[in-house]
């Protein structure tokens, strides 16, 4: 898997005290970790360090309570990989 | 600084936008009920309301940046640390800068000091929404004219 899953799953395991062995790519972190809204901010925030990016929490927030985006494109853990490679290679183009 | 209305912050000593730092103070009030209960004999700030104090410090600071276009709410304290008593009458001197400015929340450190010594510290997340009542609003201007909030500071960027 990639190095960016790997970071994310070190970030919410160091974070949120979950065992690494139960995260995985597929892992939905709020369905199946538990993760709560002010968890995933201590994880947004070492996100944004760890990366350089500022997850757009705001946008996807009002994207899934607008019906136009569904919490498994953001919050299950491969997803949310593609998308912090996605603001990686956005900030560097 | 006047608990009974939660307004614990008395004066802006220093904005300052670029550097996404604040320091404002903040006297103790001599008497007050708080203290005949904490403690009877000897009396002290609670930690509590020294978090507080330091919350509301951070919260002038996110204002300013976010040019009073979004309110922020305390959502989390990290590594709060009393390392010295406050007694009644004591002037707080309050600084706090910005940790990191996320979507939607941001993180400060702050410390609260007398006579140059540190007395609290902490980490604390906001998170932050539009104002969302216009009392709010109105409460918060008012505020801020009260305490000599620099409006300069954030009318020209």
């Amino acid at each position: 898997m990639s190095s960016t899953f790997d970071q994310v799953a070190t970030i919410i395991a160091e974070t949120c005290d979950i065992p690494r062995d139960t995260i995985t790519p597929e892992s939905h972190a709020i369905d199946d970790l538990g993760i709560d809204s002010l968890d995933f901010l201590d994880i947004a925030f070492a996100i944004d360090k760890a990366f350089g990016i500022k997850l757009p929490l705001e946008k996807w927030t009002q994207e899934v309570n607008d019906g136009n985006a569904t919490t498994e494109q953001y919050f299950v853990l491969k997803n949310l990989s593609a998308r912090i490679d996605e603001l990686v290679a956005a900030k560097g183009a | 600084m006047d608990l009974e209305y939660f307004k614990l912050i008395d004066r802006i000593l220093d904005l300052r936008i670029d550097e996404k730092t604040i320091t404002v103070e903040a006297r103790v009030p001599q008497h007050n009920t708080i203290f005949e209960g904490h403690f009877p004999g000897y009396p002290i700030m609670p930690g509590v309301l020294l978090i507080e104090s330091m919350a509301q410090t951070s919260g002038w600071l996110l204002l300013a940046l976010m040019k009073f276009q979004r309110m922020p709410f305390l959502a989390a304290v990290k590594e709060a640390k009393m390392r010295g008593f406050v007694s009644p009458g004591e002037l707080l001197t309050i600084d706090a800068n910005v940790l990191h400015e996320g979507s939607g929340y941001a993180m400060t450190e702050a410390k609260v000091r007398v006579d140059g010594k540190l007395k609290c510290n902490a980490t604390i997340t906001f998170s932050h929404i539009p104002f969302p009542h216009p009392d709010l609003r109105e409460h918060m201007d008012a505020m801020a004219k009260r305490i000599g909030f620099p409006q300069q500071a954030i009318a020209d960027d």
